[in-house]
């Protein structure tokens, strides 16, 4: 990672700048201690507990019931749509603020950020209020045959608004140092604002956009206040993979929840590795992806 | 990049960004503002002056804070580590860092539930020696370390890796402890990363509900946050008080980043 360390060519310098053995030791030792009681030990814990029945007993546990599957299910139709709706939004937003200033232009910068700041729970009350048979809306909505609450629009909505600037955050800063210069020479070449959209502005963002869909879709999987509130919890309707696994807890039902749990850890893992795998191969974040643009096919 | 360059799409841009904002984000924290106004100033006064309210907040305030004070200290560690030596799978340590962020809040909460109990992995040492952990006050400060854990690292890191060792040289060369080096070289210009991590890790750690109602035992008055004590609320359709909580919640944790944001600034132009 740090090219000075390894390098022999300055070796004075190094030593004046360098701590001693016993300290470095002791650092390392101390950091490797957090991390791996913090986040090591925990992650081993999911697995072993989750096999600790045998592989069969394990898939068992995680398909032979109804309501798991129900979770999965839904799971897999509210994080997807999330994702989708806060790409386009991702996109929209990033080539206002990169490319474009004007007035209130910081303060929409801030509000993007709003959701971080928000907590969870808090966004499920907002949805209810909003949705609720005494809600805002509600009522309106009902009478229309629309039922939002307890349902998966409102699972879709909450994990939107909690997801929200992931993706728009990958974005504006990548989009900022790539620079307007190709959007312009397209434009000057005769090309559509729809052509330069898609043949120029898009494939100059794919490690962003590929950056922020793992992250969006990993914390969109993965969302638990927002959702525990708007879902009502009935068993097998609106109910996802980390809602089961708090009723599981509730159950006692400890092989069954940590099946379903080591999932939900082995996405988070995977996209961890996902993001490395491609910092690894563009190199070094941001930089790089501003100078290799112009060569990209 | 100024608004004279002929780039196309900006009406089409501010209007899908801001009716997708409005949908999502404005419209329900409108209702909130909604519901706010319906609720008379007594009504609002005596719903957060409740014991069981006031104990909640008390709770969330000081879990967050010792957890992000603590997380200050292991992240400063752990990024310096990171940075300045080299050690056999460091990259794998380092990938692992991200993993509060990634991981779902209640496998969070799951595991280190089960493992700071008796029977625990981390129990079956800690329980004999008299350190009780699982469904106190501590266990709900345990796992908002480890979700607020990457904030400063993560902040910390790019910092450190820029900074030009000339100056720890001089330092080092005009006869300063590393300790003193530490402080009145590193620390001034480690800061307001340091800051920024913190503020991130206290306003993650004053919303989380996730991991928190799996790690604590939920007593009101005793071990409920404020989350829990609003989603309470919610469940008895109680939703004029769970609405001052949540405002009061929403107003403290704004006006503590702003404090902090302030502080910053004022203290940055100090030094300079």
């Amino acid at each position: 990672m740090t090219p000075e360390t390894s390098a022999a060519a300055q070796p004075r310098r190094q030593r004046a700048a360098q701590d001693p053995l016993w300290l470095r030791v002791l650092l390392t030792a101390m950091a490797l201690a957090i991390v791996g009681l913090l986040i090591f030990v925990p992650i081993l814990h999911v697995f072993v507990h989750a096999f600790s029945e045998g592989p069969f007993r394990y898939v068992e546990h995680l398909f032979g019931d109804s309501a798991n599957r129900d979770a999965i299910l839904t799971t897999l139709s509210v994080a997807p749509r999330a994702v989708v709706l806060n790409l386009i939004f991702g996109v929209s937003t990033a080539w206002l603020i990169a490319r474009f200033r004007f007035p209130g232009r910081t303060l929409l910068l801030t509000m993007v950020d709003l959701p971080f700041a928000i907590s969870p729970v808090v966004v499920g009350l907002a949805l209810v209020l909003l949705y609720g048979n005494q809600g805002l809306v509600g009522p309106q909505l009902n009478s229309a045959g629309i039922t939002v609450l307890f349902n998966t629009p409102a699972l879709v909505l909450a994990t939107t608004f909690v997801t929200l600037p992931f993706i728009v955050r990958e974005l504006i800063p990548l989009m900022e140092s790539v620079g307007p210069d190709e959007e312009l020479a397209a434009l000057s070449l005769g090309a559509s604002g729809w052509q330069m959209f898609w043949l120029v502005t898009l494939p100059s963002l794919r490690l962003g956009l590929l950056y922020g869909i793992i992250l969006c879709s990993a914390r969109a999987i993965g969302e638990f206040g927002a959702v525990y509130v708007v879902s009502g919890r009935i068993a097998g309707r609106g109910q996802t993979i980390p809602l089961r696994v708090e009723q599981l807890f509730q159950q006692y039902q400890s092989p069954a929840d940590f099946a379903l749990a080591s999932i939900l850890t082995a996405i988070a893992l995977a996209s961890l590795f996902a993001r490395r795998l491609l910092e690894s191969a563009s190199g070094p974040r941001k930089i790089p992806s501003a100078t290799t643009s112009g060569d990209s096919a | 990049m100024s608004s004279r360059v002929p780039l196309p799409g900006f009406a089409l841009s501010l209007g899908y960004t801001l009716t997708f904002m409005s949908l999502i984000v404005f419209l329900p924290l409108a209702a909130i503002a909604w519901k706010t106004a319906d609720l008379s100033w007594e009504q609002f006064v005596q719903t957060v002056s409740h014991p069981r309210a006031l104990a909640a907040m008390r709770l969330t305030f000081s879990t967050a804070l010792i957890a992000a004070a603590i997380n200050i200290v292991l992240g400063l560690i752990v990024a310096w580590v990171l940075v300045r030596y080299e050690f056999p799978f460091k990259r794998w340590v380092d990938a692992l860092i991200d993993l509060p962020f990634a991981l779902p809040t209640a496998v969070a909460g799951l595991v280190y539930a089960s493992l700071y109990m008796k029977d625990g992995w981390i129990g079956r040492f800690i329980v004999p020696m008299g350190i009780e952990i699982a469904y106190t006050p501590a266990a709900i400060v345990m796992v908002l370390v480890f979700t607020g854990f990457p904030f400063v690292v993560r902040a910390v890191q790019p910092v450190l890796e820029e900074m030009d060792t000339d100056l720890e040289e001089a330092s080092a060369i005009l006869g300063a402890t590393r300790w003193q080096t530490f402080w009145m070289v590193l620390w001034p210009n480690l800061r307001p990363a340091v800051v920024t991590g913190f503020a991130l890790a206290l306003a993650r750690g004053l919303g989380e509900y996730g991991s928190v109602i799996f790690v604590s035992s939920n007593l009101p008055g005793k071990t409920e946050v404020a989350p829990t004590l609003i989603v309470a609320r919610i469940e008895e359709n109680k939703f004029a008080e769970a609405t001052a909580l949540a405002l009061v919640l929403l107003l403290s944790s704004f006006a503590l980043l702003g404090l902090i944001n302030i502080w910053e600034k004022w203290s940055r132009r100090h030094d300079a």
